[in-house]
């Protein structure tokens, strides 16, 4: 059986007396997206930050590509290839799209900085995700849209050849057809061999580029469901609570 | 030229008449850079020359040089911390501390002038550190900081030189910076040097891109700007060669200041421009979240920033002392805030992130011409304050306007 890049066992994490995350397990499998479903409070902030390294877990096990692995800060999780996409994006307007895609980790040449090398990855990376909608990698990312920032946000993550690639509502701001692109963006993503984690509000856009969905209420891991055999209503059952499966976690087997 | 190796385009794809189109676009965006600085430093020597027949004497044109030089060394240094979206407003003041201080070593302690300026420029390094370290460490807000220490600096000019306390600077190579001239051949040697500079830069620049595999702007655009700087350099050289005396002593030459400003801003601009702290200067100046996220240590970015300015703003001392021919208890008060205004007039954001050195060198130009032309036509000093006032908000207010274009409604699918 393939080994999952991620798989979280027993994970569990409290601030003082509330259990944020009261024992999740979950695999995350490359090539695949695994949409992060769930109300507000249901623990989806929580369960990325740890996989980030922002606020490490409590309890559990986190294997990656098999081996167990102990994510204490953002820097760890970085260097085993795990990049996070915020809501926010997190990009320098002031600087062009090469410029902030290399942010912190310049290729330097005698010293100086070697911007044709840089730009010719970034270039590179931007086409492995076949992207037509920036003018000019040497665009300021002021003068661009918020699905290009978006663009230029996911494919820094490629850039760093990330094994896992969590997206925080990437969708979130954008409107009908720079959705569509980000959503290509994202699939194209895995396609290429990348495991990525989506958390979406909006599951048209999980159903439409997830292959699996996790549902998460009241920090319980209650459903990991194969994207192309359940349905809009199913999912919503699992959210809200209406509907819970009694182990807390579900063979992912007839996902994969 | 070479073979594309990428679709997607770059910006050095096409023609000259494609790269011209496009630079035309960038500045409708509103990033117009220094343009409106260098369109002012024209209307400004337009009417000045019609006005008064001593402003396009070739001693005037010189001078106009000399008294700029001072207040685009100060500019340039505080343009490192206004990138941040910093001010120093005691970087006028650390300038006095630290001419203070070289004066002093040399009058009371029989110093050579060497350490002396090395102490000078010992001091300025602490200073500007500490401010940095309350500023990036602490997170007192730097109008504040730099507010207590232009104040408490003010203090420690009278303690050092003592009240009403003014020290000739009998160090003939400090005076001679400002009051003595390089040979002719040293000043035609000095523009073929920026032009071969440029030149071997942008060469070097294509044949990276090339080695690469990606296109290069057409070549005609590089020389066209080695043409430029050989042209308008050449000319202002051959002014400042003639005899510009206007008693019996023939006086003619580039002022020593010039070449040493140029090699000052142009090591610093590198410094900017091709480097990782350059870089991530700017980065932090754009947006600190994103510059933290991406792993850069925004406080010591921002505390080698406070210093590289302290330092600057003591060669601007260095100049200032060597121009007056001493060193008073209130040297550095007043030109603090001209300096941030030729940032600004320049083109430099006061938002940070955004502006060049290249840029306080014009807006400090455009403070001293307005200074000298309104001095050559008698008008009162407060004209000159008033004009000066009304330039800079006028350059603030191009500055936020430029801001609002670039970020708010261009969106390009």
């Amino acid at each position: 059986m393939e080994i999952p890049v991620v798989e979280l066992a027993g994970v569990k994490k409290s601030f003082g007396p509330v259990d944020v995350l009261k024992g999740i397990d979950l695999k995350v499998f490359a090539g695949k997206v695994t949409a992060l479903v769930g109300d507000n409070g249901a623990g989806k902030s929580t369960l990325i930050k740890g996989l980030s390294g922002v606020q490490p877990y409590d309890e559990g096990e986190v294997r990656f590509n098999g081996e167990i692995v102990n994510i204490q800060n953002p820097l760890e999780a970085s260097d085993l290839g795990i990049e996070v996409v915020y809501q926010d994006l997190a990009l320098c307007e002031n600087l062009d799209i090469v410029q902030n895609m290399f942010l912190g980790h310049e290729v330097l040449k005698t010293g100086t900085l070697h911007e044709s090398e840089m730009e010719l990855q970034a270039t590179k990376a931007l086409q492995s995700l076949s992207v037509r909608t920036v003018k000019s990698v040497r665009q300021k990312v002021s003068s661009l849209s918020g699905g290009q920032r978006q663009t230029v946000a996911i494919a820094r993550s490629v850039l760093r050849e990330a094994k896992l690639v969590i997206l925080d509502e990437p969708t979130a701001a954008l409107g009908v057809a720079q959705t569509e692109q980000v959503l290509n963006l994202v699939r194209r993503l895995a396609d290429n061999g990348v495991g990525v984690i989506i958390i979406s509000h909006n599951l048209g856009d999980v159903f439409r580029v997830a292959d699996s969905i996790a549902v998460l209420y009241l920090g319980r891991l209650v459903a990991q469901l194969d994207a192309k055999e359940t349905d809009n209503a199913e999912v919503v059952a699992y959210i809200t609570g209406l509907k819970s499966t009694d182990t807390s976690a579900i063979s992912v087997e007839g996902a994969i | 030229m070479s073979n594309q190796v990428t679709s997607l385009a770059s910006g050095h794809e096409g023609t000259l008449a494609d790269q011209f189109r496009a630079y035309f676009l960038r500045l409708r965006g509103g990033e117009m850079g220094s343009l409106p600085a260098v369109a002012a430093t024209l209307v400004l020597a337009g009417i000045f020359a019609s006005l008064s027949p001593f402003f396009l004497t070739k001693l005037n044109f010189t001078n106009l040089f000399v008294q700029a030089a001072e207040l685009t060394m100060l500019s340039a240094a505080l343009v490192f911390v206004i990138l941040l979206g910093e001010i120093d407003l005691a970087a006028g003041v650390t300038a006095g501390v630290g001419m203070a201080v070289f004066i002093t070593l040399i009058k009371y302690q029989g110093w050579p002038w060497v350490p002396a300026l090395l102490a000078a420029f010992a001091t300025g390094i602490v200073v500007g550190w500490f401010i940095g370290f309350v500023v990036a460490k602490i997170g007192v807000p730097s109008f504040v900081v730099t507010l207590a220490f232009f104040l408490g600096f003010q203090g420690m000019q009278l303690v050092l030189l003592g009240e009403g306390g003014v020290y000739r600077v009998e160090t003939p190579e400090i005076t001679a910076i400002m009051n003595q001239n390089i040979p002719d051949w040293g000043g035609w040697l000095m523009i073929a040097l920026c032009g071969i500079g440029t030149l071997l830069f942008g060469l070097w620049d294509r044949s990276r891109r090339a080695g690469t595999g990606l296109v290069n702007r057409p070549v005609s655009i590089l020389f066209i700007k080695v043409a430029a700087i050989l042209l308008l350099g050449g000319g202002a050289v051959a002014v400042m060669n003639q005899n510009r005396s206007q008693g019996v002593i023939p006086i003619s030459g580039v002022p020593i200041v010039v070449p040493i400003s140029i090699i000052i801003i142009v090591a610093f601009t590198f410094l900017l421009d091709r480097t990782k702290f350059g870089r991530h200067l700017y980065a932090v100046g754009g947006n600190p979240e994103a510059a933290r996220r991406a792993g850069i240590k925004v406080a010591r970015i921002r505390i080698w920033a406070f210093i590289i300015c302290a330092i600057l703003a003591v060669v601007s001392g260095v100049f200032h002392a060597s121009r007056i021919g001493s060193v008073d208890g209130s040297a550095g008060h007043s030109i603090v805030l001209n300096g941030v205004a030729a940032a600004v007039v320049g083109g430099v954001s006061l938002f940070g992130g955004r502006g060049r050195l290249s840029h306080a060198a014009i807006g400090a130009l455009v403070i001293t011409m307005i200074d000298n032309g309104l001095g050559l036509l008698q008008m009162p000093a407060g004209a000159n304050f008033l004009i000066t006032g009304g330039v800079l908000l006028l350059a603030a207010t191009l500055d936020a306007l430029a801001r609002r274009r670039s970020g708010g409604s261009i969106a390009r699918v």
